[in-house]
């Protein structure tokens, strides 16, 4: 890096965090909400400098930032799609075909679980309960709820998506 | 007669997501109720009512509030916990969602009955819609001046904060959640000390679940004797959410006084899914022990489901039919487990991955009696020995699945594997 300065939050990350920081009475407790600006900036994942950015950010040390990267399912530190659709596949799903939409899904991108698609549009994977078993089987696309779905609508929903 | 809703009665009526909305169907009356009551008082009042939490664990509440020491030296907070990752529960999402007032007015009372001027809540990292809806309510009550320095002109100072998680079902161990909110990995600590002495930021801490902080209100407005007077009995009282998950018609929240049976609750949601047979259900989450079709009269409440050897846990009732293969519930669970244990405690870390290896042999058809024992061991290594309630809540229905269920296994140990295959459910549909 230039001049010794490593990579930084954006801008508007960094108003975000400082609005924070008399909210909270240490700075370590900003950093769920700093990986989740980071995560947002650099498109869904957190690649090594968007950790030495958070890291420099709160003054904490990088190995320290890693190892609550790597204890979050939320966090990512592969490259995601640029829509990433995580498919509940706990019990309450499950009872209502849950196996099947991972499949249509899987099919439907034509790569396995946590790959990419080759034009970089979407990845997938299987995930914990998402608190929405009342609309099992169900998906979370970006940040959004969908479900009940069938192996149809889940087609439609992906081919909807830029 | 049908249950009139109490926690539920604003859901349908998007109006009361502001304040002025939700003042115009009564809300923060009770607020400007238990400002002119007494912090101490208030506690013996959500005593009286025997309340008691709706996140897992059954504490009453006003017992846990008069833990907190008096005094000012030192801040003190409370930590809704609205983490609600416990599988097959989605109630503090409808609350949170429907009527974010109700569940601040909720947490203001505990702040102001504890005397705590800071609020976290720690939701999810999934529910980033719920996140968002909170924002924009804190944010109108602080400028309607329900938050902020002077609560109602009480002269009572507050700030509330969203604190989003991660993605991790130990951050709504309480601890765990305590760790996570200071910026760490969510392990949970050894107690005690307990968070009312030792919590958030070294500091005196209140955790309750965002179900229980909703009744609040309702008590201080309606007194402790109407909502003691609602449900089983003096040691099970109030309304409750049910979440109703898996094979039945119509699948939701449904709110009765606590106690309902799962019979009641399934002609509420329309019977079973497509007319089946009733099998096995779960009646208070992942962690609870599965019970067969013929409890299905047992009222859910905390101490019938425990005499049951069973809980209510956070009353998720998971509902299966005829067609479920419980080795294969079970091993979904036991995967479940395996992945959320944090791995601090030797028996929960080997005994989530132990059980979830067996299971799945003994789905494949490659198990041998000996398993069955085996699971046992594990249950027996795991119950009680670990730094929090994770392992004893992978007990849960493992220790029914060999106990209640142990025939299912043996078919599956003597035919070479399941004799029920995965239902297809869409091919099963597109084929009528
Ligand atoms: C592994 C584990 C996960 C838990 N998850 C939750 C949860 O998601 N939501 C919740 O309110 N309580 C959860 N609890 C219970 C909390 O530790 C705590 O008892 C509860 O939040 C206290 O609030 P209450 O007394 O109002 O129920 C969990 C407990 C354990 C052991
Ligand atoms: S019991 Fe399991 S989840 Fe809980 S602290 Fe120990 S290892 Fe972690
Ligand atoms: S099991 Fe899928 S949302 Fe709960």
């Amino acid at each position: 890096m230039a001049n010794g300065a490593g990579p930084r939050l954006g801008e508007k990350a960094r108003k975000t965090l400082d609005a924070l920081r008399e909210r909270y009475p240490t700075s370590e407790a900003l950093l769920l909400p700093a990986l989740h600006l980071a995560q947002e900036q650099w498109g869904g994942w957190l690649p090594d400098e968007a950790i030495e950015a958070v890291a420099g950010e709160l003054g904490l040390a990088p190995a320290k930032v890693y190892g609550v990267v790597t204890f979050y399912d939320l966090y990512h530190q592969e490259p995601v799609g640029r829509h990433r659709i995580r498919i509940c596949t706990n019990l309450s799903c499950a009872l209502r075909g849950a196996t099947e939409i991972v499949e249509t899904v899987a099919d439907e991108l034509g790569v396995e679980a946590d790959e990419v698609t080759p034009d970089g549009r979407c990845s997938f994977t299987g995930f914990e309960c998402l608190g929405a078993c009342d609309i099992a089987p169900m998906a979370m696309i970006d940040d959004e709820y969908h479900g009940p779905l069938t192996p149809d609508a889940v087609r439609r929903l992906i081919r909807g998506l830029e | 007669m049908a249950f009139e809703p109490i926690l539920t009665r604003n859901v349908g009526n998007p109006d009361v997501r502001t304040v002025a909305g939700y003042r115009r169907a009564g809300g923060y009356e009770a607020l400007a109720k238990g400002l002119a009551t007494e912090p101490d008082e208030l506690i013996e009042q959500v005593k009286l009512s025997g309340l008691r939490g709706r996140g897992g664990a059954g504490f009453p509440a006003g017992v846990k509030w008069g833990f907190i020491p008096k005094g000012n030296d030192r801040p003190k907070y409370l930590v809704a916990n609205a983490d609600e990752s416990e599988p097959g529960t989605f109630k503090d999402r409808v609350l949170m969602e429907h009527d974010p007032h109700q569940f601040i007015e909720g947490c203001a009372l505990c702040c102001w009955a504890v005397q705590a001027n800071t609020c976290y809540i720690y939701i999810r990292g999934e529910y980033v819609r719920q996140a968002e809806v909170l924002e924009v309510a804190i944010a109108d009550a602080y400028r309607e001046g329900i938050l902020g320095d002077n609560v109602l002109g009480s002269g009572f100072r507050l700030e509330m904060q969203v604190h989003r998680g991660a993605g991790a079902y130990i951050c709504g161990e309480e601890t765990g959640m305590l760790e996570s909110l200071e910026g760490r990995r969510g392990q949970p600590r050894v107690k005690p000390p307990f968070p009312a002495v030792v919590g958030a930021f070294g500091c005196p801490t209140v955790i309750n679940n965002v179900e229980t902080l909703c009744n609040v209100p309702h008590i201080v407005s309606r007194g402790p004797e109407w909502f003691k007077q609602i449900g089983t009995d003096e040691r099970n009282t109030g309304p409750k959410l049910y979440c109703l998950s898996g094979h039945v018609e119509r699948p939701g929240v449904y709110e009765t006084a606590i106690g309902a049976t799962l019979d009641e609750l399934l002609e509420r949601a329309g019977g079973m899914l497509g007319g089946r047979e009733l099998k096995a259900f779960q009646p208070g989450g992942a962690s609870a022990a599965i019970l067969p079709a013929d409890k299905r009269a047992v009222p859910l409440d905390f101490d019938s489901l425990a005499a049951e050897g069973s809980m209510l846990g956070s009353a998720a009732v998971i509902v299966m039919d005829e067609t479920t293969c419980l080795v294969r519930a079970t091993r979904r669970l036991a995967a479940f487990f395996n992945h959320e244990s944090c791995g601090q405690c030797t028996p929960c870390r080997e005994g989530t991955n132990w059980s979830e290896m067996v299971l799945d042999r003994i789905e494949a058809g490659e198990g041998s009696a000996a398993d069955v024992e085996l699971i046992r061991r594990i249950c027996n290594n795991m119950g009680g020995t670990t730094l929090c309630a994770l392992a004893d809540a992978a007990v849960g229905p493992l220790r029914s699945l060999v106990d209640t269920f142990g025939d299912e296994v043996e078919a599956h140990l003597a035919g070479g594997g399941c004799p029920l295959p995965e239902r297809r459910y869409f091919e099963e549909a597109a084929r009528v």
